[in-house]
């Protein structure tokens, strides 16, 4: 079973080599430059660890959901949400305004961040414990919702005047901003928050009662209910429990990289975070790993094409084809005989 | 019967990985006989049907019908060469009516319509000529579990079987419904046609075939015409030794009221539903409910598993109104087996430890707080395991990868075994919805044993059942279900298995039945 993923990437990296071997480049140089666009500098490794953050807490926001067989399409627009949130309590005025400690602002912006994920995210949840609507519609047409939001946002109420007419909002108080973690790179101390939170995620569902919750739920809910799990109870929870994460995946992105939100702050993060979860075999720690592979891949492929003129999009093709492998992987392993 | 056999099986052997589905079977089948093919669940009984009906191919051996050998592999050929199959799950389009079930896939694709008068004349003809009555316009959805099994017998013969296979066809109807079967096939015989019948009920085997073969564990173990040998000699041969009945001491007197239920319904609407439904459980008792399924038995057993609740009436548990709530449930010491070992028993992904302590996870026992108590929830476990002997696996061993006996034996030790807090807090209600389904004999014999003990120990048990067999023998009191009404429970003294099959159909035994007596005098007024 935990092959699986491995034999995924395996196959994605051969199908990755022919469309290589189709631009006309040599296939070796290719990878290699890949992976030293990727890891070869304290520059790329400090990208590729800047880069994992966002795919980490949105991979944890899925994986999470997941488990649980609530498939949560959302943490794109959960993302935007969370980001907006923080940007909300930590902009320069409003943060001022507050005349509190600016370590309780900050707990107040990431606290405000992970509950309008998880707002987000309530409302499908509850019509899907409640009424059966099917969440992977109801989530997904939130992100389109939730985009012409901030995009409303980024054109009224919260335009930055000083931006010349770019759709920007206010930038963050400075004082907000994380630490970096290595002097003159943009890798920031949200590393240690995914981490963290990777970590709490794997306790979560190993050790407690609301981990075994989600677990039986995912596996088997009728047997779930039969044997006592409060299954709407459970379905919320989880569901706030996502989109806080995938909340605070635009909070940190906020304040450790772009200190303000524009319409274009996140390359579909949500989405990958799917791919992340999957590729981590619905496992929070494995998630870490997961997360730097196509993080590692997005940025690798930059510097890559930069040099052999292999489109970049071969970072996105990789990125879908690993996916793709990964369900096939999972529908081989997990196919079983049944008894007649 | 000395003629050629109609059907020849030579050495049939079919692996699936390390596990030898049928090893070297050989068997044949005269023209006008009954061969009874027995077998516990897992003999390979399944596999070799599903062999000689082209839905596996054989790793070795060779089939010959009326002489011919017949391909591996191809249903279609089978279906040319003259062979019918009965699936024990039907397969009919309810939404369609019975002429176009049984023509469906005997006409051509390319034919410009479907040719249904003739079809309709030769459907009625091969009806006649085997006494099996039949409406050619009736939906399917709208006839009885009987007479869809005759439509699937039509299909067959319709299609020209000489060879037919049913595969537990009993299992679904009441008595006077199998007695209508058995006339059938008789009359089928009676032409010339040859019949393999799958069955796992001695009774009716011995009844019903000329002769018996017996598979254990993919093995041919015994051959013997019907009217040499004796169902205890048969059980033997199934099980590879000497079976003993389930021995039940006499009934004591009642004790207490432990739950009742006056006057419940549940929900309309529930394909699956109560309608006035009263019955009282007395401490020391096994009530057992009849029926045929899908009258009432699943929304019975919700209700008192708490996982449904009633739309009117009352429950009650020792005097408290039952919550719909399995937690409140398990904490008033209600043990329930649930009827789908798989699907609602256990969850399959998660190991047994887990399973063993999950309905008494909230229980300060195996939690504090938010967290998991998890030593003390493995230990439990572990003894679980001992205690009631379940093989297959340890503490982290997925349950999925239980055998149903094995898994069945979890779910009752997860039931009945008191915890180490409270040893002597033994379970006082016993709600068993269809314990025994697809055991072997000896788990079956298992599985009683445990409910007779637990009612001697002064429990209350509900058991609700398919298998009239059962129900007879554990019963100190019988219920008979019927399109959610419940007859009243009485003394099997007061039954004869023929007084149970017609309450089965819905004719009430002497109109001594209080809901149907007081929908009657309200239609008087």
């Amino acid at each position: 079973m935990a092959l699986a993923p491995l034999a995924a990437i395996a196959v994605t990296l051969i199908l990755g080599s022919l469309l290589v071997v189709w631009t006309g480049a040599p296939v070796g140089r290719t990878w290699g430059l890949l992976v030293q666009g990727a890891f070869g500098s304290v520059f790329a490794w400090t990208e590729t660890l800047t880069r994992a953050i966002p795919l980490m807490l949105t991979g944890l926001a899925a994986t999470v959901a997941f488990k649980a067989r609530l498939f949560n399409i959302g943490a794109e627009g959960q993302l935007y949400a969370g980001a907006l949130a923080a940007v909300a309590i930590g902009g320069a005025q409003a943060s001022e305004a507050l005349s509190m400690p600016m370590g309780v602002v900050f707990a107040l912006m990431m606290l405000a961040a992970a509950l309008a994920g998880a707002l987000l995210l309530l409302g499908p949840a509850l019509l899907k414990a409640r009424l059966g609507v099917d969440e992977v519609v109801t989530t997904l047409l939130l992100n389109f919702i939730v985009l012409l939001l901030v995009s409303a946002m980024l054109d009224g109420p919260m335009k930055d005047p000083m931006a010349m007419g770019w759709p920007q909002s206010v930038s963050l108080n400075t004082e907000l901003e994380l630490s970096r973690l290595v002097e003159r790179t943009r890798l920031h101390s949200g590393l240690l928050w995914a981490l963290g939170l990777a970590v709490g995620a794997w306790a979560l569902l190993k050790y407690t009662v609301l981990g075994f919750d989600i677990r039986a739920l995912g596996a088997n809910d009728r047997a779930a209910a039969f044997v006592g799990v409060p299954v709407t109870r459970t379905v919320v929870l989880v569901a706030m429990l996502s989109g806080a994460l995938a909340g605070l995946a635009g909070a940190i992105e906020v304040a450790g990289r772009t200190s303000y939100v524009t319409l274009d702050m996140s390359p579909g993060y949500g989405y990958s975070g799917i791919v992340v979860a999957m590729l981590a075999g619905l496992h929070p720690l494995g998630v870490i790993a997961a997360s730097l592979f196509i993080a590692g891949v997005l940025v690798g492929a930059d510097s890559m094409s930069r040099a052999l003129g292999v489109p970049t999009y071969l970072a996105d093709v990789i990125v879908a084809v690993s996916l793709l492998c990964v369900l096939v992987a999972a529908l081989l392993t997990q196919y079983r005989l049944r008894r007649g | 019967m000395a003629d050629t056999p109609v059907l020849r099986l030579s050495g049939i052997t079919k692996r699936f990985g390390p596990l030898v589905a049928n090893d070297d079977i050989s068997l044949s089948l005269a023209p006008g006989e009954v061969l009874a093919l027995l077998g516990e669940n897992g003999a390979g009984k399944s596999t070799l049907v599903s062999i000689l009906f082209g839905h596996y191919v054989a790793d070795a051996g060779s089939i010959e019908v009326f002489g011919q050998p017949l391909p591996p592999g191809n249903p279609r050929a089978a279906l040319q060469a003259g062979i019918g199959m009965v699936h024990q799950h039907f397969t009919l389009a309810d939404n369609l009516c019975v002429l176009d079930n049984v023509i469906m896939g005997t006409e051509p694709l390319w034919w410009p319509r479907s040719r249904r008068v003739q079809a309709r004349a030769r459907m009625l003809e091969v009806a006649a000529r085997f006494g099996l009555s039949v409406q050619p316009e009736a939906l399917i959805g709208s006839l009885s579990v009987g007479e869809r099994q005759r439509v699937e017998i039509l299909k067959a013969l319709y299609r020209g079987a000489r060879i037919l296979i049913l595969d537990e066809p009993t299992a679904v109807l009441t008595p006077q419904e199998s007695e209508a079967l058995f006339a059938t096939l008789a009359t089928m015989v009676a032409q010339g046609l040859s019949i393999i019948f799958i069955s796992h009920k001695l009774a009716e085997v011995l009844r019903l075939s000329h002769r018996v073969a017996v598979l254990r564990q993919g093995k041919l173990v015994a051959q013997a015409p019907a009217h040499e040998t004796t169902q205890a000699q048969l059980a033997q041969w199934m099980v590879g030794h000497a079976v003993d009945a389930v021995a039940r001491p006499p009934a004591t007197p009642p004790g207490r009221v432990i739950c009742e239920l006056l006057s419940v319904s549940t929900p309309a609407g529930v394909r699956d539903r109560l309608d006035q439904v009263s019955l009282a459980l007395h401490a020391g008792e096994i009530v057992a409910v009849a029926g045929v399924s899908g009258n009432g038995q699943v929304a019975l057993a919700e209700l008192l598993c708490g996982v449904r609740r009633a739309s009117s009436g009352e429950v009650r548990l020792e005097g408290e109104a039952l919550r719909a709530s399995p937690a409140w449930l398990v904490s008033r010491g209600v043990a329930r087996i649930p009827e789908d070992r798989h699907a609602v028993g256990v969850v399959g992904d998660l190991p047994l430890w887990e399973n063993i302590i999950a309905e008494r996870l909230r229980s300060p026992m195996f939690s504090a707080r938010l967290w998991v108590r998890r030593a003390a929830a493995q230990r439990h476990a572990q003894q679980v395991i001992q205690a009631f002997n379940v093989r297959g696996g340890g503490l982290q061993t997925a349950a999925r990868a239980l055998s149903g006996g094995n898994m069945q034996k979890l779910i009752l030790g997860r039931a009945l075994m008191p915890v180490a807090s409270a040893p002597e807090a033994r379970p006082r209600l016993i709600v068993a919805h269809q314990p025994t389904w697809g055991l072997d004999i000896g788990a079956v014999a298992y599985v009683q044993e445990q409910l007779v003990a637990a009612r001697n120990a002064g429990a209350a048990v509900l058991l609700i059942s398919d298998d009239l067999d059962e129900v007879m023998a554990l019963g100190d009191r019988i219920a008979v279900m019927h399109e959610g009404h419940l007859s009243e429970a009485r003394a099997p003294a007061h039954w004869t298995r023929e007084g149970i099959g017609l309450a089965m159909a819905g004719v009430i035994p002497s109109g001594s039945e209080p809901g149907r007596a007081a929908s009657g005098a309200t239609h008087a007024t």
